[in-house]
């Protein structure tokens, strides 16, 4: 079936919606989503959204820009941060001009809290600068903007699979999907196509990440000629619950939670003296794995305790509500009587599609483009967060680079008709794709290979990695991928056929896998969330520069290249909290 | 320990009705039935459909029956049962069946659109926020919880004997702007749902609030907008 819009939305979490709410009534806007729209995982974002808004105490964006740089690493685009710090107290405006409901000081103000890594006058102390609603911003927010988006009347086509870009002569003008409900391909021709599919945390075995986390588009693009930037940094956020890897936010410990290891010591305060629990995430999560492999894990065992028991029935009632009952279900855990137990879980992909501050794909490090294809949100890579995102800095990310992306689309479809396409049918490709998915009769099944390259992605290219394991990983990777072309499919159906999706998830998983672990063993130093045991130092001389990916088919690995920091306003210091 | 899995199945292409299917698997006491769903499927019977994403109840993708009660897949773990070794698990009622567990849910949210779910004002935004008393925001705090997963409208009788109803899913969305002091829609927002298949509807049954798994209120809160036309009614006559 074939359809015509000015412009395709992938995806439908907070960069997607908010895009297409920029795009205005005059614009034919779709969205297309692997899921119903509300069960995005934007929704599964808890603690806050970051912007200087002063109303708990004195704050300025720059400040606000510089916790975010120094977060980073020092690998973020200043101008890119500048932009994003700049711009968050109007993004909150406008989020409670349309409806979100944040929490209120007594005043009737937004309130604010603290957040990791988040400090006034340049690092001298936490500040509160959070805002949020309970402990569900994301969920609200992805309600309002949904809704802000049914009141417009824009198409939502929920529960249908991207497969192809259609890129034709260098100019991106549709793409091709699969409506899981009836199995038939859908062609979506249109003048401009805006990815905002999201992360890909299912690469790894512990995860906070929903199963539709499976970096479907950055594969895809990537796959069309996008490069990939900065993808060995990915997020281990602290605190998952033990053995699930369900988040707990980082608000515990802006309300005042603690860490503690078995002899029941704050630890935090050894290793960050001056704002301890709320060091950035990078540095919590190494520090939680030192104390286990110094024997001070809880029972010996690879966990520590994030304790709120003492900030009393009310905070934890109107502020970490939803997370208090994910330790009751999970963890079997009263947490106004108990500590929770908690370890690292991956969490985010700091890296993604390469794009410019307008949300433009670029192919390579001298600014060419996808005319026509945009990114927003954690598939793309600004790059605002470097080597390591700084908690609610990913909400804001995706309103004020979904917002500039959705603009830039609006001036780019004004210049341009839909690109004539030519007599063949658009989606024979993937027709013929699926056809010999369905067709094969090897012996593989994705559900082991999947498993397979969690475990070894868990194993070694997690919090700690070492070159020499590295080097085994892409071979391990690259037998899996040879496997992966031996998956036949046993569903046969062509209604809700979860086999057909899992085999190709687990096909995008495992280039972007590959891609994390290249740069991994390529940056031979350490820097934010990337840290090589046999490399433990950061090295500014030869590697504060961006890596980017080029796709270079299906059997090799992919092409590294480099591209230069932009630094404005701070110069790299050494990172200490 | 050995449990067993008693699956509703139906596939549109072959079956003219449905049937049930019966699975065996190693579970621990800890697994969420959801995780027992996904082994089934991937290393069992990969035809087996049912919707999931974030695994945590917040997404609200995966509200079934399990053992005769409406439930999140994963949000109930082994061990929460009592029949730890027999589960039955079968679509939410109220809505046709797409496949197995998945339901057509379209009708919902047609119901959710309805109800005009946006913040309506007529008066200027100022520069910065609007304020809002903290204790106008606690009172429609609880529909602020609620994730659409369509329980509580599966499980209401009234929902069941008439197709019309709004029922409570979307009334509780009517209640979360009807009371936001944000809001200047209240009067035509109360006189839309004024009837018999609105908020009239709504019998205190209790069946919403009894399953919904994020806790709500739900007839509650239906209760404060019966209250609010009533007050209006009064000061009008």
């Amino acid at each position: 079936m074939n359809h015509q819009y000015d412009v395709v939305i992938v995806g439908a979490g907070l960069a997607g919606l908010r895009a297409a709410i920029e795009l205005g009534e005059d614009t034919r806007t779709a969205i297309i989503s692997k899921v119903f729209a509300t069960r995005s995982h934007s929704g599964a974002a808890q603690g806050g959204i970051g912007a200087a808004l002063g109303n708990e105490e004195e704050d300025h964006w720059k400040w606000h820009m510089f916790d975010t740089v120094k977060g980073s690493d020092y690998l973020a685009d200043q101008d890119a941060v500048e932009i994003l710090t700049k711009d968050a107290p109007r993004t909150i405006y406008e989020l409670e001009h349309m409806g979100v409901p944040f929490n209120r000081t007594e005043e009737g103000r937004i309130a604010q809290r603290a957040f990791g890594g988040h400090t006034s006058n340049f690092g001298k102390a936490a500040i509160k600068r959070a805002c949020f609603a309970a402990d569900r911003t994301g969920r609200v927010i992805l309600d309002t903007l949904w809704e802000k988006c049914l009141q417009r009347g824009i198409d939502f086509f929920n529960e249908y699979q991207i497969m192809n870009l259609t890129v034709r002569d260098g100019r991106c003008c549709g793409v091709t999907a699969y409506e899981l409900a009836s199995g038939t391909l859908h062609h979506f021709h249109s003048k401009a196509v805006l990815l905002a599919t999201g992360g890909a945390g299912k690469i790894f075995r512990t995860s906070s990440n929903a199963f539709a986390s499976t970096g479907d588009g950055m594969a895809i693009a990537f796959r069309a000629g996008a490069a990939l930037e900065d993808m060995e940094f990915v997020q281990f956020h602290p605190t998952g619950i033990y053995k699930l890897g369900i988040l707990i936010s980082e608000a515990v410990r802006g309300e005042g939670g603690i860490l503690r290891n078995s002899e029941g010591e704050r630890f935090m305060e050894r290793y960050a003296p001056t704002i301890k629990d709320l060091a950035p995430r990078d540095m919590v999560s190494r520090c939680i794995l030192r104390e286990i492999r110094d024997g001070k894990g809880i029972d010996g065992k690879d966990y520590v305790f994030l304790d709120l028991t003492h900030l009393g029935e009310e905070v934890i009632s109107s502020k970490l509500a939803e997370i208090s009952g994910f330790a009751r279900t999970y963890a079997g855990v009263d947490v106004t009587k108990e500590p929770i137990p908690v370890q690292p879980t991956c969490h985010y992909m700091m890296g993604g599609i390469a794009t410019d501050t307008d949300g433009r794909v670029m192919v390579d490090n001298q600014d060419h483009t996808i005319s026509g294809l945009y990114a927003a949100g954690e598939c793309a890579c600004v790059s605002v967060h470097g080597a390591n995102r700084l908690g609610c800095n990913s909400l804001l990310d995706v309103l004020v680079y979904g917002r500039r992306a959705g603009r830039s689309i609006r001036r780019y479809i004004h210049t341009i008709g839909l690109s004539p396409l030519s007599g063949d049918d658009p989606t024979a490709e993937t027709a013929a794709q699926i056809a010999a998915l369905m067709e094969s009769t090897g012996r593989e099944r994705s559900g082991a290979i999947r498993s397979e390259m969690q475990k070894i992605m868990m194993d070694d290219v997690s919090v700690f990695r070492r070159g020499e394991t590295l080097v085994k990983v892409m071979e391990k990777l690259r037998l899996l991928k040879e496997r992966c072309g031996q998956i036949s499919i046993q569903d046969k159906g062509r209604c809700f056929n979860r086999d057909l999706l899992d085999a190709l998830e687990v096909g995008y998983m495992l280039d972007l896998a590959e891609a994390i672990t290249l740069g991994a063993l390529n940056r031979d130093e350490s820097r934010g969330a990337h840290f090589r045991e046999d490399c433990p130092d950061r090295d500014d001389e030869h590697w504060l520069v961006h890596s980017l990916f080029c796709y270079a088919g299906p059997k090799a690995a992919p092409q590294f290249l480099t591209k230069s920091v932009k630094i404005t306003d701070f110069e790299p210091k050494e990172r200490k909290y | 320990m050995k449990s067993t899995f008693i699956i509703y199945r139906f596939d549109p292409a072959v079956d003219s009705e449905g049937h049930y299917q019966e699975y065996s698997l190693e579970t621990a006491p800890t697994d969420k039935i959801l995780d027992c769903l996904n082994r089934i499927r991937w290393e069992q019977d990969p035809t087996l459909a049912y919707r999931f994403s974030c695994a945590h109840g917040i997404c609200g993708s995966d509200a079934m029956m399990i053992n005769g009660r409406i439930e999140l897949a994963c949000q109930k773990l082994i061990r929460d049962f009592k029949t730890a070794n027999n589960f039955v698990i079968e679509p939410l009622p109220l809505f046709n069946v797409v496949k197995d567990l998945v339901v057509d849910m379209n009708p919902f949210f047609e119901k959710h659109r309805h109800v005009r779910p946006y913040l309506i004002s007529d008066l200027d935004e100022p520069e910065r926020e609007r304020l809002q008393e903290a204790e106008n925001q606690r009172f429609f705090e609880p529909a602020l919880r609620c994730i659409l997963c369509a329980s509580c409208t599966a499980a209401c009788p009234i929902s069941r004997a008439n197709p019309d109803y709004l029922g409570p899913a979307a009334l509780l969305r009517s209640f979360r702007y009807i009371f936001d002091s944000r809001d200047t829609a209240t009067g035509s927002r109360l006189a839309q749902i004024d009837t018999d298949d609105g908020v009239w509807g709504c019998k205190t049954m209790w069946w919403c609030t009894d399953v919904c798994p994020k806790g709500i209120p739900v007839t509650k809160c239906l209760g404060q907008i019966k209250r609010l036309v009533r007050e209006k009614q009064k000061t009008e006559s």
